[in-house]
């Protein structure tokens, strides 16, 4: 491995988080791009993966792969073994109740739309209403505007204010005697933005309201304790929290799981079939029809692992010393503008730059070895709201550097000259 | 890989001060372009004398490759007729993806071949001549679809 451009500059601000040890468990940033070591600053698109988690699917893949539950021989009761420990790892991760309400899905896209198709479908009436926020990922969006072209159900969204907060009040003020299902992010993709979301499952959960949160930005960032939290649903995917790309998982609440059909109809889904008809198994089986992605979900047990043996704390409050010396540093760049300023945010942050369009800008920044991302973030009705067509996005993990925000801000100021 | 030869002086230049920007009216056919990926939008109107263009504007926004590219395009295509305008596409477009296009006689159009060497911005500079194919090729101007390069 050839860290040493890295491995000579101990981080300065927390004596136990070692911020250099951390890199050197993920080898992909040791890389360099176009001659420059890598500031991988993109992880609200993906993050990158530990040598616990590659080697962990890579273990299966040489040793271990075969179908699960259906073959008596050795290598499908390992491979079963590794998926179901997984889903074990996955319960004590987000404090499930039991291993029944961890469904493994594609991602955060798919469990939305799971919820969508299995609950809502099925018990949305016309004139009945989904509450969701301005701030949401078109993830969060689509699935319910299918739902209300399918039910006639009314799609209502709740505001956010000028620094891309959305206040309780004003969600709170929408739910109403037709709300069915609310829904909204943990944590903003686009803005960064941390939402209110244990006080609004109360509000929403007083009024008979189902909850779903999306956590896809919120995991990788924070513990998540669905049962302090006390939604019915909860989705997140894997490639953000450091685990592979096609796995990712719907929490639900076993008594709302128990009562819902399944969504897709295929093997491993059933008990019994024949033509007259077919019986159902039991959760979470009964929501994973087909093959699944079995050396995803064993990545992403790694990956739970992973996290669980860090100091998760120490872990946050270099993300905050993130966020604060990224936000201080860009915001001394009179050209700079950040967009996004809640209170409460996850280590994000969006901005545009005058006479850079972020298109260009990301293009520069990639030949000094920077990755960050640009365009619209899947949240058009943010970049609407803020009159924007596009903003670049640096979003850190605990495995980015102070270093590396001194680089992007110094790669802007670049850009900049070239278009002066 | 050297930035220099994406961004050179003429299309820092065409993005500064882009020629043919604004409105065109009356026109006769108009065409919306749009690039999904980067949230760059343009609206192409063009006048037909007889065959050929006789006038040519752009509005919108976009990076600094698309403004430079639809610029820089309908300063080569003004006068043009519709067959020659659509050569010249052809043109770009291969100076836009393949290695071994030739750039003689596209005088300043061959600027745009830097663009090659950066497979994300290929669809920047790309957007604006397909929206004008689009114009050319149609039958009846006035009800064309938006284009998008997605």
């Amino acid at each position: 491995m050839n860290n040493m451009a890295l491995a000579d500059k101990p981080s300065a601000f927390d004596a136990t988080f070692d911020v250099e040890a951390l890199r050197r468990q993920f080898p992909v940033l040791a890389r360099h791009v176009h001659g420059k070591p890598l500031a991988y600053l993109d992880n609200g698109a993906s993050a990158q993966r530990p040598t616990a988690v590659i080697q962990a699917v890579d273990d299966y893949e040489r040793h271990h792969h075969a179908n699960i539950h259906r073959g008596v021989h050795t290598l499908s009761q390992e491979a079963t073994a590794l998926y179901e420990a997984a889903r074990d790892k996955l319960v004590r991760f987000i404090n499930a109740r039991s291993r029944a309400e961890i469904i493994f899905v594609r991602g955060t896209t798919e469990a939305i739309n799971l919820v969508a198709q299995s609950y809502g479908r099925p018990s949305l009436k016309p004139g009945d209403e989904i509450l969701i926020t301005h701030l949401e990922h078109h993830a969060n969006i689509v699935p319910w505007q299918l739902l209300c072209e399918q039910t006639g159900a009314r799609l209502v969204i709740a505001p956010m204010n000028l620094r891309g907060e959305v206040h309780a009040e004003a969600v709170e003020s929408l739910m109403g005697p037709r709300t069915r299902i609310f829904a909204c992010a943990h944590v903003s993709n686009a803005l960064g933005t941390v939402l209110p979301v244990r006080r609004l499952i109360a509000a929403a959960k007083a009024r008979g309201i189902v909850t779903l949160i999306d956590g896809a930005q919120a995991v990788p960032h924070m513990p998540v304790d669905v049962r302090e939290l006390d939604c019915d649903f909860y989705a997140f995917s894997g490639h953000k929290m450091f685990a592979p790309t096609g796995i990712g998982v719907l929490y639900g609440r076993e008594a709302m799981l128990e009562r819902m059909p399944p969504w897709q109809g295929g093997g491993d889904m059933i008990l019994a079939v024949s033509f007259a008809g077919t019986t159902y198994n039991n959760l979470p089986y009964k929501f994973e029809a087909g093959t699944p992605n079995i050396s995803g979900a064993i990545g992403l047990g790694a990956a739970v692992e992973f996290l669980a043996g860090m100091d998760r704390d120490a872990a946050q409050a270099h993300e905050g010393a993130l966020l604060r010396h990224a936000t201080a540093t860009l915001s001394d760049n009179p050209k700079l503008r950040i967009v996004g300023t809640a209170e409460d945010k996850a280590s994000l942050v969006s901005f545009v730059v005058a006479g850079v369009h972020p298109h260009d800008l990301g293009t520069i920044l990639d030949a000094d070895g920077i990755a960050v991302r640009t365009g619209h973030h899947c949240a058009m009705p943010v970049m609407d709201f803020f009159k924007l067509p596009a903003t670049a996005r640096a979003s850190f993990a605990f495995y980015n550097t102070l270093e590396e925000i001194d680089r992007l801000a110094a790669s802007i100021e670049r850009a900049q000259k070239i278009f002066t | 890989m050297e930035l220099n030869d994406l961004y050179r002086d003429v299309i820092l230049d065409h993005n500064r001060q882009p020629r043919n920007f604004g409105a065109l009216e009356p026109a006769d056919a108009s065409v919306e372009g749009y690039n999904p990926l980067c949230g760059d939008r343009l609206t192409l109107r063009v006048k037909f004398s007889g065959d050929r263009i006789a006038d040519i504007k752009f509005e919108g926004q976009g990076c600094a490759i698309s403004t430079a590219s639809a610029s820089l395009m309908t300063e080569a295509v003004k006068g043009k007729t519709r067959a020659e305008a659509l050569l010249l596409f052809d043109r770009v477009h291969s100076l836009l993806t393949d290695d071994a296009a030739p750039s003689d006689h596209l005088g300043k159009l061959a600027a745009l071949s830097g663009v090659r060497e950066y497979p994300a911005r290929v669809k920047c500079a790309s957007l604006c001549w397909h929206t004008l194919a689009s114009a050319l090729k149609a039958e009846a101007p006035a009800s064309l679809p938006a284009v998008s390069t997605e």
